[in-house]
C-alpha cells in the first residue's frame, strides 16, 4: 500500500516537474528572430553575393506549375552559377499547415509561397516574419512591372493591421480570375448570344431553364465554391471600391446595404426557380465541373483554374466570359493571384532571395509560364493563345487589370471569414436564412473584426 | 539443474545457494531496497519512451489551454478564458452535443445491431460463420479516410443511394444527404455506424462463445425460448464484452475527425461539426491555438468522464 501511494506521489511531481520545464510562454523562444532593418543597404547584384543556398518553399505541384518553377529555376542557377536553389514542394494544404512552424524554426526557409489573406500572410507581417520588399521594389522597378489591383493583394501595413496598403510583402507570379464557363453548342442551341451583363445572364439562365437545361452547375459541399458565385455576382449590384473594402476587411464599408442584399436575393431566387442542378450543398466542386464537360448543364461559375481541365474534356465547346454590371460597362469579377513568393526575416540572404522572386517575376519569366499553360499575371493580353478557352480567360484577366476591377476573395477579409461566408452560403442557398440575415451574419463577423482592429 | 550434480561447472549453479536456509540479517537491510526499485528500472525506458511522446504533449497541451497564441508572437497568459470560451461559444456547444449524437450512431445503435447479429450467429450455428465473420469486420480493416470518400460518393445526389431510392420508387425520399439540414449529420453517423458494426458483432460473437452450452440446454429444459436464453443467459455472460464495446466505439465517436473532414468539412453551415474538427480548424486554419488546445483538453476530459461511468456500471456485475 506505501508502494502504490509513493508511486503517486512520483508519478505526480514527474507531471509537476515537467509542467514547470514547459513553463514559459509558448512561442518565446523563437521571439529572438532580429526584426527587419528597412534602412540597410540592399544589393541586387546577385551574382556577386558569393556561393550561397536559398532554400524555397513552395507550392507549385500541379503539371503546369511544376514544369514552369522547374524550368525557371534552371534558368536561375544557370544565370547565377554562385547560388543554389533547394527546393521544398509540397501541396497547398501540406503547404498552409506547416508554414507557420517552419518560420518559428531555426533553419526557416528563406523564400516562402505565403497565402495573401490575413491569417497566412497578414499574421507573418505582424509576427515580423517577413521582410518589407519596398526597398527592392524601387531598385527593380517592381511597380511598372505589376498592376497595382494585382499588388494591393500583398501588401500589408508594418503592424499587419491594414490589408491593401502599405509595405510590399510578396510578389505573385500568376493571376486567377473567376467568371462563367458555358458550353458553346448549348447556348447556339438555345439561340442564345453570350451574355454581357449580369440582366442578360439571368435571362439566359431562364431560357435554359424553360428549354429544359440545367441551367448552371454548382458543387458546393465544400462551402467555398459559392463564394466564388457569390463574388462576381455582388459586382453586378454592389460598387467594386466597397466590395474591395469588404473583402480585405478594412473599415469603412457595410456588408448591412440593400445592393448586399439585392445580391444574396438574387442567388436565392435562383436557387427557388430552379436554376442550379439538384442539391448543390451536398454535391462534389469537382463532380459539378465535370457535370459540365460531361454535357449537363450551360453555365458553371469558377475560376480560372478549371480552364485547362475543362478544355481537355470539352475541347473547343468550352467558353469563358465574365458579365458586367451594366452594357458596356468595365468588368468587375473576383480575383487574384497565386500565392506570393515572399522573403523572410529568419533569411540570411535577403538580397539574394529578392533577386530570385525578381527573377521568377520577369517580363521573361512571364513567357514561361504562359508557355507551360498557366495564366500569367503581367503581360497578359500579349501572351494569350490564339484561340481555345485560354484565350477568353487571358482575355477576361487582361480586360479587368487594365480597365476594369479585379475583386478580392471575400474569405480574405477576415480569420473567420471563410468559414462564415461558406456556412451563410450554405444557409442561404438551402433557403435557411432569409437575404437580410445572410448579411447580417456576414456584418457580424466583418464588424467584430474592423471593430476590434480599429 | 539441481538433479544433476555431476556437472558443478556449470557456472550458473551456486553450491549451496539452494540450500541456505535464510540469508544473514546483515544483507536483509540492503535487499528490499535494491528489489524495490529493481522492477522501476525495467519500466524506466517504457516510462521515458511514453512520457516523451504521451506525458509532455498532454502537459504541453494543458500548458497551451492557459494561454492566447497564434502559433507565431508570444503567447499571453489568459487562465481559464479558453475553457470559459468553450462553454460559452454557441458553436462550440452545438460541435459537442453533434459528438453525443454520434455516440448513438457509433456505439448504441451497432451495440443493438450487433447483439442481433451476434445471436443469431451463433444460436443459428450457421455454416460459413468465419465467413460472415470476416464480412462483417471488414469496415474496420478499411483506412477511415477511404471509408468517407467512398461513402460521398454514395451520398452524391446522383450517387448510388438516391439511384437506389429512385428504382424502387421511392424517389421522393432521394436528397443530397450530405447536402441537407436534417439528414447529413445522421448520415455521417450512419458510415459510423457501419464501421462499429463489424468491431461490436466480432467482440460480442467471441463472448457468447465462451459461454458453456450445458446453461442453454439446461435453460431450454426448463422451457425458455430463444428470447430468454438471451436475456438470462447470453446477456449477463457478455456483460465484459460489451463495456469494452462501448469503451472503444464511444471513443472513437467523440474524436472522430477524418469522416467529418471528408465528407462535409462540418457543413452544411454548421449542421455536422464536431470537437475534433474545431480543434483542427482553431489550431491550423484560424491560428488560435490556445483554444484550439482547450477544446482539445475539454475533449479528453469528456472522454475520461463518459468512459468511467460506462465501465462503472459495466464492472458491477463482474465484482
Amino acid at each position: 500500500m506505501k508502494n502504490v501511494v509513493s508511486a503517486r506521489w512520483a508519478g505526480l511531481l514527474t507531471v509537476a516537474a515537467m509542467l514547470s520545464l514547459a513553463a514559459c510562454a509558448p512561442g518565446s523562444e523563437n521571439s529572438d528572430s532580429d526584426a527587419p532593418s528597412p534602412d540597410a543597404d540592399i544589393r541586387t547584384d546577385a551574382a556577386e553575393l558569393g556561393d550561397l543556398t536559398l532554400t524555397v518553399w513552395d507550392q507549385e505541384v500541379r503539371g503546369g506549375q511544376n514544369e514552369q518553377i522547374e524550368a525557371l529555376n534552371a534558368a536561375f542557377q544557370e544565370a547565377y552559377p554562385n547560388i543554389t536553389i533547394d527546393r521544398v514542394s509540397q501541396s497547398f494544404d501540406d503547404l498552409a499547415t506547416t508554414l507557420r512552424l517552419a518560420l518559428t524554426d531555426n533553419e526557416a526557409p528563406d523564400v516562402v509561397q505565403a497565402n495573401n489573406g490575413r491569417n497566412t500572410m497578414g499574421a507573418f507581417v505582424e509576427a515580423d516574419q517577413l521582410v518589407p520588399l519596398n526597398a527592392y521594389a524601387d531598385a527593380y522597378g517592381w511597380a511598372d512591372r505589376y498592376s497595382p489591383s494585382v499588388l494591393q493583394y500583398s501588401t500589408y501595413s508594418e503592424d499587419g493591421t491594414v490589408f491593401g496598403e502599405g509595405n510590399l510583402y510578396g510578389l505573385p507570379q500568376v493571376g486567377e480570375v473567376v467568371g462563367v464557363y458555358y458550353s458553346k453548342a448549348k447556348l447556339a442551341a438555345l439561340g442564345l448570344e453570350v451574355p454581357q451583363t449580369w440582366t442578360e445572364f439571368g435571362a439566359a439562365l431562364e431560357s435554359a431553364k424553360a428549354a429544359g437545361e440545367i441551367p448552371m452547375q454548382l458543387g458546393n459541399i465544400e462551402a467555398w465554391p459559392a463564394g466564388h458565385l457569390f463574388g462576381p455576382l455582388q459586382a453586378a449590384t454592389v460598387d467594386p471600391a466597397e466590395i474591395t473594402m469588404l473583402g480585405l476587411g478594412n473599415a469603412g464599408a457595410s456588408w448591412e446595404t440593400p445592393e448586399n442584399e439585392e445580391a444574396a436575393a438574387t442567388l436565392q431566387g435562383w436557387v427557388d426557380a430552379g436554376y442550379f442542378n439538384d442539391g448543390p450543398n451536398g454535391t462534389d466542386y469537382d463532380a459539378a465541373w465535370q457535370a459540365l464537360a460531361a454535357g449537363n448543364g450551360v453555365f458553371l461559375i469558377g475560376g480560372s483554374w478549371l480552364a485547362a481541365d475543362l478544355e481537355d474534356a470539352m475541347g473547343d465547346d468550352v467558353g469563358f466570359f465574365a458579365p458586367a454590371a451594366e452594357a458596356g460597362g468595365a468588368i468587375a469579377t473576383t480575383g487574384g493571384t497565386g500565392l506570393p513568393f515572399a522573403v523572410t526575416t529568419a533569411s540570411e540572404n535577403p538580397d539574394a532571395a529578392a533577386a530570385y522572386i525578381d527573377f521568377l517575376t520577369s517580363d521573361e519569366a512571364m513567357e514561361t509560364i504562359a508557355k507551360t499553360g498557366n495564366l500569367p499575371v503581367n503581360r497578359t493580353a500579349e501572351l494569350a493563345p490564339a484561340d481555345g478557352v485560354q484565350s477568353d480567360v487571358y482575355g477576361v484577366f487582361g480586360a479587368v487589370t487594365t480597365d476594369g476591377s479585379l475583386l478580392p476573395y471575400l474569405d480574405y477579409a477576415t480569420p473567420t471569414f471563410g468559414d462564415t461566408l461558406g456556412q451563410s452560403l450554405q444557409d442561404l442557398i438551402a433557403g435557411e436564412v432569409t437575404p437580410a440575415a445572410f448579411t447580417a451574419a456576414l456584418e457580424a463577423d466583418y464588424g467584430e473584426f474592423t471593430g476590434s482592429a480599429g | 539443474m539441481a538433479s544433476s550434480p555431476a556437472r558443478p561447472a556449470d557456472p550458473t549453479v551456486r553450491p549451496g545457494a539452494v540450500s541456505r536456509p535464510a540469508p544473514p540479517a546483515r544483507r536483509r537491510a540492503v535487499a528490499p531496497l535494491r528489489r524495490r526499485l529493481t522492477p522501476y528500472g525495467f519500466l524506466l525506458p517504457g516510462f521515458l519512451l511514453y512520457a516523451a511522446f504521451m506525458l509532455v504533449p498532454i502537459a504541453r497541451a494543458v500548458q497551451l489551454s492557459l494561454y492566447e497564441w497564434d502559433g507565431l508572437t508570444v503567447g499571453t497568459y489568459v487562465g481559464l478564458d479558453n475553457f470559459a470560451t468553450v462553454v460559452t461559444d454557441p458553436r462550440l456547444r452545438e460541435a459537442f452535443v453533434h459528438a453525443l449524437v454520434l455516440i448513438f450512431f457509433y456505439s448504441v445503435l451497432p451495440l443493438l445491431i450487433g447483439l442481433l447479429l451476434a445471436a443469431v450467429l451463433n444460436r443459428g450455428k450457421v455454416r460459413g460463420l468465419p465467413f460472415f465473420r470476416t464480412v462483417i469486420f471488414l469496415p474496420q480493416v478499411v483506412a477511415m479516410v477511404v471509408v468517407a470518400v467512398a461513402w460521398r460518393q454514395i451520398y452524391a445526389p446522383d450517387g448510388s443511394l438516391n439511384s437506389g431510392l429512385r428504382a424502387i420508387g421511392l424517389g421522393s425520399l432521394a436528397r443530397p444527404w450530405l447536402g441537407d439540414y436534417t439528414f447529413s449529420l445522421p448520415a455521417v453517423g450512419f458510415v459510423g455506424t457501419w464501421v462499429s458494426m463489424g468491431l461490436v458483432t466480432v467482440l460480442l460473437l467471441a463472448g457468447m462463445s465462451r459461454i458453456p452450452v450445458e446453461l442453454f440446454e439446461a435453460a431450454r429444459l426448463d422451457g425458455a425460448g430463444a428470447v430468454r436464453e438471451f436475456l438470462a443467459i447470453t446477456l449477463p455472460a457478455i456483460r465484459g464484452e460489451i463495456t469494452v464495446a462501448l469503451t472503444l466505439t464511444i471513443i472513437a465517436a467523440l474524436k472522430t475527425f477524418d469522416l467529418v473532414y471528408v465528407t462535409t468539412g462540418g457543413g452544411p453551415g454548421t449542421s455536422t461539426t464536431v470537437p475534433s474538427y474545431e480543434v483542427y480548424r482553431r489550431a491550423f486554419q484560424l491560428g488560435e491555438v490556445g483554444a484550439a488546445a482547450a477544446v482539445g483538453i475539454t475533449l479528453t476530459i469528456v472522454i475520461f468522464g463518459i468512459n468511467l461511468v460506462v465501465n462503472k456500471v459495466g464492472d458491477r456485475s463482474t465484482t
